[in-house]
């Protein structure tokens, strides 16, 4: 049974199509990133998943039953929300009485989310960081299968960030299964299976991130440059040959590196620098989503 | 449905503002309904109130005593206190952060509302104790009677007390759900109680005889018979005679119920954002 499965899901704020026949299957056990720029729909998307938000067409399934039932599923949406008068730990004890969870998973998951020195303070003097731990710690109550994080990472530290991807590579070592939204594929790409990248309300890529990384190939420096690439040109084809910024991008398995650069070698070119070519995660996202948000 | 319960009895019960209002509830009761009449009956000139005398502040007339002050003044505390309640909810932004955790939107619904029914007994059981203290006060210093009413009639007092106090609550829940919010939701229902319902009554039902009927049904003046039935007096602001009391127990019940169907329907459908 698939965690989570949207079939043609669409949602309409008036004029504005917030979501539009997304299709989004995410399988059992894998890290899922969500990505898209500003307004882009995935918040929209995560809530009609959890039933916060009917959908205006098509369909959610969560484990094969329509929304609603959400037992051993755990999420934050859009930042923490909680009861600025209690403490983080009564916050969690009210929450852990709705979900229906023994109140020992409360130190449990304050140990997790690295908060429990400060459980007993009130939630209103938490650190825009600490908040968004408490967010985490709840989302985390029901040891759930399925966890639901949109942004997580949003104003944690370098540390913090360093951290929240540890926790979530964890879970999802431990059989988890992670959906994340975020803005950066840089950050979720060190921590996913899979991605889906959706601009204006369109799922329009989804794949793994080798994939997304795009052909690999080799940079070469080398000098004169005219003269290796003439040579390349003739050993590996014409297409496989670019120059770019005075250098060469080569399409070429990355491994023939040593070969390329004998050739090179000895065809009277010195080569200053020879390393593997990966497309930029973030050019990638950019060129996919047209490279602006969908705030309007 | 037990849990969510649990869960806003907690929420409740640790959140200051409550027992602000109830202290306030408490102060601002004393003062109204013993320390300024006792001090008019023994101290002051002939106001408008001076004939009911020390008679009022009395244990034998608490239960008229106490109840008066919840058709507007009390009232509004704990319209109040069901904006709060249910309005935070919105303010915070915490619907979600309590649905994700699982239960329907009806469980959570109902355990706040059922709470916020056990908040408006505690309310009048502490507004009933502070009269008793009050009466008891005045009447050792001027050596009058100390008898209560009856059980029976206690009873029923308190019984009254607490339909109008939740049917208020019931209100402020209602507007925090209908305006997703606190502000303009207390905003609004105390406008409501303190200036809509005084322009109807002393204003508009004298001149209209159609308004006259229909306010009748509106739950102010309902509450207000009620008190005036069980021996509030008249001339407090908001008891008014204008139905017998067991009518007027109708109408303050129709309307208790008419808020939760209300609130409930609307928080099911409504999308939470
Ligand atoms: N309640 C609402 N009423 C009207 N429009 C809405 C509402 N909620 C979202 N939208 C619109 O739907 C679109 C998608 O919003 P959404 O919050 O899903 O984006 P997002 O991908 O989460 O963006 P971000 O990265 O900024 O969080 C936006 O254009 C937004 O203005
Ligand atoms: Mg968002």
């Amino acid at each position: 049974m698939e965690p989570v499965v949207c079939e043609k899901l669409t949602k309409r704020y008036g004029e504005v199509v917030a979501v539009q026949d997304l299709d989004l299957v995410v399988r059992a056990g894998e890290v899922y990133g969500f990505l898209g720029p500003n307004g882009a729909g995935k918040t929209t998307t995560l809530r009609m998943l959890l039933g916060l938000v009917r959908p205006t067409g098509g369909k959610v399934l969560l484990h094969g039953r329509p929304p609603g039932d959400l037992s051993g599923v755990g999420a934050m949406i859009e930042g923490p929300a909680f009861y600025p008068y209690l403490s983080g730990r009564d916050n969690l004890r009210v929450l852990a009485s709705y979900a229906g969870v023994e109140a020992r998973r409360i130190d449990v998951v304050l140990d997790l989310v690295d908060l429990a020195a400060r459980s007993r303070h009130k939630y209103a003097t938490y650190s825009l960081g600490m908040k968004q731990r408490l967010g985490v710690a709840a989302a985390l109550l029901k040891d759930p299968t399925l966890l639901i994080l949109d942004e997580p990472t949003n104003g944690l530290d370098p540390a913090g960030m360093a951290d929240m991807r540890a926790l979530i590579r964890r879970l999802g070592a431990a059989g988890s299964t992670v959906l994340i939204s975020s803005h950066l594929l840089a950050e979720v790409s060190q921590i996913c299976d899979r991605v889906g990248i959706i601009a204006r309300g369109q799922l329009i890529e989804e794949n793994s991130v080798a994939e997304l990384r795009g052909a690999a190939g080799l940079r070469i420096q080398a000098t004169p440059v005219e003269h290796a690439a003439s040579w390349l040109r003739l050993v590996l084809g014409t297409a496989a040959v670019t120059v770019v910024d005075g250098g060469l991008d080569v399409t070429v398995d990355p491994a023939r590196a040593g070969e390329i650069n004998e050739s090179l070698v000895k065809a009277g070119v010195s080569v200053s620098e020879l390393r593997p070519r990966e497309r930029d995660l973030e050019q990638v996202f950019l060129e996919l989503t047209g490279g602006e948000s969908n705030g309007r | 449905m037990v849990g969510s319960f649990r869960a806003e009895l907690v929420k409740l019960t640790k959140r200051p503002a409550v027992w602000l209002l109830l202290g306030i509830a408490l102060a601002l009761g004393a003062l109204f309904a013993y320390v300024i009449p006792y001090l008019g009956a023994t101290t002051g000139t002939a106001g408008p109130t001076a004939d009911r005398g020390l008679a009022a502040v009395l244990p034998a007339s608490i239960v008229g005593n106490t109840l008066a002050g919840y058709p507007v003044f009390l009232g509004a505390l704990l319209v109040v206190l069901g904006v709060l309640f249910v309005g935070g909810e919105y303010g915070w932004g915490a619907w979600k952060t309590v649905l994700t955790q699982g239960p329907s939107r009806g469980a959570v619904l109902a355990g706040k509302l059922s709470v916020l029914t056990l908040a408006a007994l505690g309310f009048v059981l502490a507004i009933f104790l502070m009269g008793t203290v009050a009466s008891l006060l005045i009447a050792a210093a001027e050596d009058a009677s100390m008898t209560f009413p009856s059980a029976f009639d206690i009873l029923r007092g308190i019984g009254a007390g607490w339909l109008i106090a939740t049917m208020w609550t019931m209100f402020g829940a209602v507007l925090g759900i209908l305006l997703r919010g606190v502000a303009l939701a207390v905003g609004l229902g105390l406008v409501w109680m303190l200036v809509v319902q005084n322009l109807i009554s002393e204003l508009a039902a004298p001149l209209l005889p159609w308004v006259d009927s229909a306010q009748r049904g509106l739950p102010g003046p309902g509450a207000g018979s009620l008190v005036s039935s069980l021996g509030a007096p008249v001339g407090t602001p908001g008891v008014e005679a204008v139905l017998s009391g067991g009518p007027a127990t109708v109408v303050v019940a129709a309307y208790l119920v008419g808020f939760v169907a209300l609130g409930a329907v609307v928080l099911r459908r409504r999308d939470i954002l």
